[in-house]
């Protein structure tokens, strides 16, 4: 290739439609290799809005985060939690390795305050990264999440049902998730760059106890194995 | 030593204006020889033709809705007092100068506020802030800058000689003597201080008496002055009348906003922070309103708790006009001064102080927290809600992520055992016992479920999900 072409490929301005964008995003490594190579920068994007879309909680949607969350620099503030479904527990959150002193958990009475805590917190610039479950999305008000994420440099990750998979959404990431045995089927809707057709299968730590399923006779009846 | 005198000329009118952005017309009078008469009047009086020395009655035939307000000389000691307070965020030597003078030693505490310069721009903004106009001047001797503050001369004159100079040409009337004194001076022919100097000074203090000597002297700085230096009040109480009836809450931000700097240097001074700050609103035959306002830390920063204020109030509904308020600070914190940083980079603990509060007060105190882990065999009991702990967590890996609030009743057979049983038997001594032997579950779409069987009855129930 022409070497003058190749140095105005190499600016960051310039994007090539068949590669993710190099561009200058600051991201935070997922933990997942397999992962990080789809995503643009390298990881989750930082004062940008992730949509995480799946068609049930409890798939395994947390344990693809944590280990972000867990190497957020401590200067980043808190990780905060706003309206979550159930209550985190904190033994587990600990051995996932996030900080406990800088989780906050928000709990608003009605959509509205749910919705106004997700932006308030994330333009703060006090929060490193927010994980909402928000009920009553519109593209008007994720545009506003979206905003406030650049200016507060947070990573916003915004948990809505596999249904909103179709409709159009301003979040610089779009994720849908699905279960897969010992882990996650990623598919990445929208990411900046160009598309991903496959979905990617990420493999997760396993899950509770680490002896074997023995069941005993007594469970027999309501196991179907 | 270096003085910086300040003079508030309109303090007794300031004292009614300075609780709203634009009052209306407003005279304050005082009874003077049996006849009421005008002592000040603010702008929009003025305009109508209203000046000080007017009959009250000439006055409000002139003004239409003219607000009379009796000159209210403790007002003025209580703002004056304020002001006192407010300026011990400069220095810790600060006199007063009754009725309506600051005198303020700053030599000592120019490297503190980065120069002289930007030291009367802090006053004077601060005063701004308040509601308050002063004349400022400066100079080597306290009296001397106070005569420099009362003539108007907003000078700053660090040299002794340049001083004589200056105050040469100052009128003898600004003089602290009694009128006969005055009016003596005035037979004499001398009409500035540059005057009384040339007189022969034994002659001088024959006729006049040592007082006129001396008071020259001390202005000159050849005598020293003994000047008693305020002493701030153990606790911070300030009220201020508003000059209308203010019915919506969030008005009353810009009279609090008025007081906020008074705090704050009340705060500096006793190197102190506030935790909680309560304002109440008084109405007219009717109990006051009482406004708390807490915070996550002792803060001094008044920035900080104007916005906070400012939420709050927008949160709050008043049940009348409020026509007074007050602002207390009921317990005062020990809070060490805050370092500068060296590269200036913007502080996330504090920001996140501020969410916390923010989110607090639109929320409610009890559904903004923290998490802990509770060092506790039963799972519902191995956590509990808490703000900043230094406790070391309690990691379990074998956890879920989520805990369901409740445990659910398992009705659904087609739930798939993967490992287990992990046995919990724990809290005979608290009434709480369970006996449970705990699974992981995999149900039909995939999701993982942490099940347990009770051990007493043999139901099944849902206690997590692993997320």
């Amino acid at each position: 290739m022409n070497p003058s072409l190749e140095s105005v490929l190499q600016h960051p301005g310039i994007w090539r439609g068949d590669r993710r964008a190099q561009t200058a995003v600051d991201a935070l490594p997922s933990g997942f290799s397999a992962l990080d190579e789809l995503l643009p920068g390298g990881g989750w994007p930082r004062g940008a809005l992730t949509e995480v879309l799946l068609a049930r909680q409890g798939i395994g949607e947390l344990r693809l985060l944590t280990p972000a969350l867990a190497r957020l620099p401590e200067a980043d503030g808190w990780l905060a939690w706003v309206a979550p479904p159930y209550v985190p527990h904190a033994a587990a959150l600990a051995a996932a390795g996030i900080d406990l002193a800088r989780v906050l958990v928000a709990k608003p009475a009605t959509d509205i305050d749910a919705w106004w805590t997700t932006e308030q917190a994330l333009r703060s610039g006090a929060c490193g990264a927010l994980l909402a479950w928000l009920r009553a999305a519109d593209e008007r008000r994720m545009r506003r999440l979206q905003l406030a994420a650049e200016t507060g440099q947070a990573w916003g990750v915004l948990f809505r049902h596999a249904r909103a998979a179709q409709e159009r959404s301003p979040a610089a990431l779009r994720l849908l998730l699905a279960p897969v045995a010992d882990g996650l089927a990623v598919h990445v809707l929208k990411r900046r760059g160009g598309p991903v057709s496959r979905p990617l299968v990420v493999a997760l730590p396993p899950t509770g106890a680490a002896r074997l399923a023995r069941c005993p006779a007594p469970v027999l009846a309501l196991a179907h194995s | 030593m270096l003085w910086l005198a300040l003079h508030f000329s309109s303090l007794s009118l300031e004292v009614f204006t300075r609780g709203a952005p634009e009052p209306g017309p407003l005279a304050v009078v005082e009874k003077q020889g049996g006849r009421t008469r005008v002592v000040a009047c603010n702008t929009a009086a003025a305009a109508c033709g209203v000046c000080a020395g007017m009959a009250a009655s000439a006055a409000q035939a002139l003004a239409d809705g003219l607000v009379l307000c009796r000159r209210d000389p403790v007002a003025e000691q209580a703002s004056l007092d304020g002001l006192a307070v407010w300026a011990g965020r400069f220095t810790p030597s600060v006199s007063l100068a009754p009725p309506a003078g600051l005198l303020l030693e700053i030599g000592a505490c120019l490297n503190l506020h980065r120069g002289l310069g930007n030291l009367l721009k802090q006053a004077r903004n601060g005063l701004d802030a308040m509601g308050h106009a002063a004349a400022m001047a400066c100079a080597p001797s306290s009296h001397g800058a106070w005569l420099l503050a009362k003539a108007g001369i907003a000078k700053a004159i660090r040299d002794p000689a340049r001083l004589e100079q200056v105050l040469a040409a100052l009128p003898v009337a600004l003089l602290e003597q009694t009128p006969r004194v005055l009016e003596g001076l005035e037979r004499v022919g001398a009409e500035t201080l540059g005057d009384c100097l040339r007189l022969p000074r034994a002659g001088m203090a024959r006729r006049f008496g040592q007082a006129l000597a001396d008071e020259l002297d001390r202005a000159l700085g050849r005598q020293p002055e003994a000047r008693a230096f305020f002493e701030p009040p153990a606790r911070f109480e300030r009220a201020l009348e508003l000059p209308a009836p203010v019915h919506a809450a969030e008005a009353l931000l810009f009279a609090v906003r008025r007081l906020l700097p008074e705090l704050e240097g009340f705060l500096v001074l006793r190197q102190a922070g506030v935790q909680e700050l309560e304002l109440v609103c008084r109405h007219e035959r009717r109990d006051p309103t009482r406004v708390t306002l807490g915070f996550v830390k002792p803060v001094r920063d008044a920035g900080r708790m104007q916005l906070l204020l400012r939420e709050t109030l927008g949160h709050t509904r008043l049940p009348a006009a409020v026509h007074a308020i007050v602002l207390r600070a009921p317990r005062v914190l020990p809070l060490a001064g805050a370092n500068v940083d060296l590269f200036l980079t913007k502080s996330r603990e504090a920001d996140g102080d501020l969410l916390l509060e923010r989110l607090r007060i639109r929320l409610g105190r009890d559904a903004v927290h923290g998490i802990a882990t509770v060092a506790e065999h039963r799972p519902e009991r191995a956590w509990c809600t808490a703000q900043g702990s230094k406790r070391v967590a309690v990691a379990n890996r074998h956890r879920p992520l989520w805990l369901l609030p409740t445990p659910l009743p398992c009705r659904d057979g087609r739930i798939k055992l993967k490992s287990g049983p992990e046995r919990i038997e724990s809290g005979w001594w608290d009434g709480g016992d369970i006996a449970r032997d705990y699974y992981v579950a995999e149900d039909r779409d995939g999701a993982q479920l942490w099940v347990y069987c009770e051990r007493a009855n043999g139901e099944w129930y849902v206690h997590g999900v692993f997320a």
